[in-house]
């Protein structure tokens, strides 16, 4: 099955479906704007100041996504020794790491007019920040190590020890009493968020994850051609 | 109506500046890795252009680089 994820099959996929992604994404970040800045009601309690969620939830969902998406494509990558499993992983990292960035900044400045502080070492706060550590670290394993079994051992090895800070990320606000306010979207039980406002966030969601998915494709891309211009060193 | 929207009761500063940061961290995302890929790219091009007619050849067999020669914009 693994055959057909071989970059030589592939690349005349990635190699198109950038702009149709990209004219996708504009669209869907458009009308995601629209809602979330004009059309959403606003708050009873926290007034406008609740429009950042639009951008800090799916900033921090998708890079909660993202990393998880690369332990899994790492560890199966360096059990079956698939490289491109790696390089896969390697192309999802620069858009995890900037949602995650996007998350924390974003937050801060909601945490302002909400709590009173742009930073507290709360525990959701504080395990996000963990985690754009760990992003850091592997996009530098990826910068440092030129051996690419090296890179591999210890890409996998950053991102297991980094999925352990996934959970915490997640039930932080359950474990402790933090600032952070507990989940309003549930899978398996109602979510306490109106429709009103779940729309315009279910919108952004899909533009983060397309702009994601854009910049994983170029990103692939360039990656595909860096092995072919070594390649060619070889002729 | 405009200033409504840029006010936002005095949240203005927050919402806009969240976004504006978002879009900021889009747009220097998108730019430094269409970068990357253009570059490569050209290396790819003038590598493949000083390869003599027989390594050219053999290298045109992979529909890869078929790909990338012919492929001329990624978006």
């Amino acid at each position: 099955m693994f055959k057909y994820f071989e970059p030589n099959k592939i690349f005349s996929i990635t190699s198109k479906a950038p702009k149709y992604v990209l004219a996708l994404f504009l669209i869907i970040f458009t009308i995601g704007l629209i809602e979330s800045l004009v059309l959403s009601p606003e708050d009873y309690k926290q007034s406008h100041s609740v429009r950042i969620m639009y951008v800090h939830v799916p900033a921090a969902w998708i890079t909660l996504g993202i990393f998880s998406s690369i332990t899994l494509l790492s560890i199966v990558g360096y059990i079956f020794k698939i490289k491109n499993f790696f390089l896969i992983s390697k192309s999802l990292a620069p858009s995890g790491f900037i949602f995650n960035i996007i998350a924390l900044v974003t937050g801060s400045i909601w945490g302002k007019p909400t709590w009173g502080t742009w930073w507290a070492w709360d525990a959701r706060i504080t395990s996000m920040l963990i985690l754009a550590l760990f992003y850091g670290l592997y996009l530098l394993a990826w910068r440092i190590y030129q051996d690419k079994e090296q890179v591999f051992k210890i890409t996998c090895l950053i991102t297991i020890l980094g999925i352990i800070n996934v959970p915490i990320i997640k039930y932080s606000v359950d474990w402790w009493n933090t600032l952070h306010q507990p989940a309003s979207i549930n899978i398996l039980s109602k979510s306490s968020i109106h429709s009103s406002m779940l729309f315009p966030l279910m919108i952004m969601t899909a533009a983060f994850a397309l702009f994601s998915l854009l910049i994983f494709l170029m990103k692939y891309n360039t990656e595909l051609i860096k092995i072919k211009n070594k390649g060619l060193d070889r002729l | 109506m405009i200033n409504e929207l840029i006010n936002m009761d005095g949240y203005g500063i927050y919402v806009w500046s969240a976004f504006i940061f978002t879009l900021f961290n889009f747009i220097s995302l998108y730019a430094v890795i269409k970068l990357q890929y253009k570059r490569e790219r050209e290396k790819f091009k003038l590598k493949f252009g000083t390869l003599d007619s027989e390594k050219a050849s053999s290298a045109k067999l992979q529909s890869i680089n078929k790909e990338i020669l012919s492929n001329s914009s990624i978006i």
